[in-house]
């Protein structure tokens, strides 16, 4: 199912105007400066706000139209989130945090041995590092089976070592999930690494300058380096 | 010494702990998180027995109370006794007194509480409700246990609102602090001396255990 996205809202300083379509099993990378409305989006997809106007379509399922007042809250679209600054549930441990959603314990053991984090099942997130907090982030957002996956920054407030591991399995996470995935990156490398198609925001609007104004004509080259083992 | 008052005492407080929250808690979550027109009316509503004199609230209560009212008579016909100068009457009147000591430590708590893990749990599939009782109270419990220490101290010390609409009915509405002050009118002061001396183990008691709880939570 493809992922459209047409919508457009007043933000404090612009107008947020975003085209664009993802379709399944295509990782999409947004990239661009602070404030240019790459989180906002995020949050128009996840439900958490509304569009002035416009319309958010996954597949046949309607997320939002303005125009016909549709609004599906974020209780029924279905998706996984993964934030920068998102946190756990403090009370739950590792294994209640990713079987939050789903009552299916086979897929939470599965998915905890999957990223690596099966010996923390018992263990609360403030006893485990940042790296495995984002990795049970990632199980907790992959347990219901998701529909959409949203990633914003995900990786940004962790180490290199740990960040460059992480890229390396949303990646083959990323070879079988069959669903479109919204990468927010700061960093032009990991969107070379990862996507399948990169878009630049820059003042709520898709620049196609903005990439090539920040990478000087290199990103391919970039990219071709990054794919590289 | 008669003890009946101190047993009142602990009872009246004990149920008022245990029953508040269920209006307290729902009343203290819309104002945490929600917007509504009239908002500020209901939470100066809530907040009123905290400002207004003891007996102005005492005599409203009796008032509304009384067989002539709607609630005083509906109670009648339901059960078949008063509501004024009875332990159910003096129970409402600690619910409504003790009102804003159980909601503003809650909603404090509700506030304090992290507003991206209410955004996580709905992106997760939760309700509003169920994200109440998953999330919202088990990461509130702190406050919660300081809304029960708050209320149990204060109903356990109650003395106008109670004297108003239970009067002063031993066995049923003569509550320690009524009691104390009957021994000192009369100058039974040994009486006076000794359930107050009573008051302070109970107190002690019902906080170390509210404390433990709130402990046992943060742990």
């Amino acid at each position: 199912m493809t992922l459209h996205v047409q919508i457009s809202k007043r933000l404090p300083h612009f107008d947020l105007a975003v085209c664009l379509s993802c379709p399944p099993g295509q990782l999409t990378a947004i990239v661009g400066p602070s404030g240019a409305g790459k989180s906002t989006l995020m949050r128009i997809l996840a439900g958490l706000e509304k569009p002035d106007e416009g319309r958010v379509t996954l597949g046949d399922t309607v997320f939002v139209d303005t125009a016909a007042k549709t609004f599906l809250p974020p209780q029924r679209r279905g998706l996984g989130l993964v934030f920068q600054d998102y946190p756990l549930f403090p009370h739950l441990s590792v294994r209640d945090n990713v079987g939050f959603a789903t009552k299916d314990r086979d897929r939470v053991a599965e998915l905890l041995t999957t990223f690596g984090i099966s010996h923390l099942a018992d263990k609360r997130p403030a006893a485990i590092s940042g790296g495995e907090r984002q990795r049970a982030a990632f199980c907790q957002a992959l347990a219901r089976e998701p529909v959409l996956l949203l990633l914003d920054e995900p990786f940004s407030a962790l180490d290199v070592d740990t960040r460059r591991s992480l890229r390396r399995e949303l990646r083959d996470l990323k070879q079988v999930l069959p669903i479109p995935i919204l990468h927010v990156t700061h960093d032009l490398e990991e969107a070379a690494y990862l996507a399948d198609q990169t878009l630049a925001l820059e003042r709520g609007c898709l620049s196609e300058n903005w990439l090539q104004r920040v990478v000087q004509g290199d990103f391919a080259g970039m990219q071709t380096a990054a794919q590289r083992p | 010494m008669d003890l009946t008052p101190l047993v009142i005492s602990a009872k009246l407080a004990l149920l008022t702990t245990l029953l508040l929250p269920l209006v307290a808690a729902p009343i203290a979550y819309a104002l945490a998180f929600f917007r509504f027109r009239g908002k500020s009316v209901a939470d100066a509503l809530v907040s009123l027995p905290m400002v207004l004199p003891p007996t102005v609230l005492g005599f409203a209560l009796l008032v509304c109370m009384s067989p002539g009212a709607p609630l005083g008579a509906a109670w009648e016909s339901l059960f078949g006794q008063r509501l004024v100068f009875s332990f159910a009457g003096i129970l409402i009147a600690s619910l409504v007194y003790n009102l804003p000591f159980a909601v503003q430590p809650m909603r404090a708590a509700f506030q304090k509480l992290d507003h991206r893990l209410l955004e996580a749990a709905a992106v997760l599939g939760l309700s509003p409700t169920a994200a109440f009782f998953r999330v919202v109270l088990p990461n509130s419990l702190p406050g919660l246990c300081a809304a029960s220490v708050l209320v149990f101290a204060h109903s356990l010390g109650e003395f106008g609102v109670i004297l108003m609409v239970g009067g002063s009915m031993p066995g049923s509405t003569k509550v320690a602090s009524i009691a104390i002050f009957e021994a000192v009118e009369a100058l039974r002061y040994d009486d006076a001396l000794y359930l107050s001396l009573a008051l302070i183990p109970i107190s002690f008691a019902a906080l170390m255990t509210i404390n433990r709880l709130g402990n046992g939570s943060r742990s």
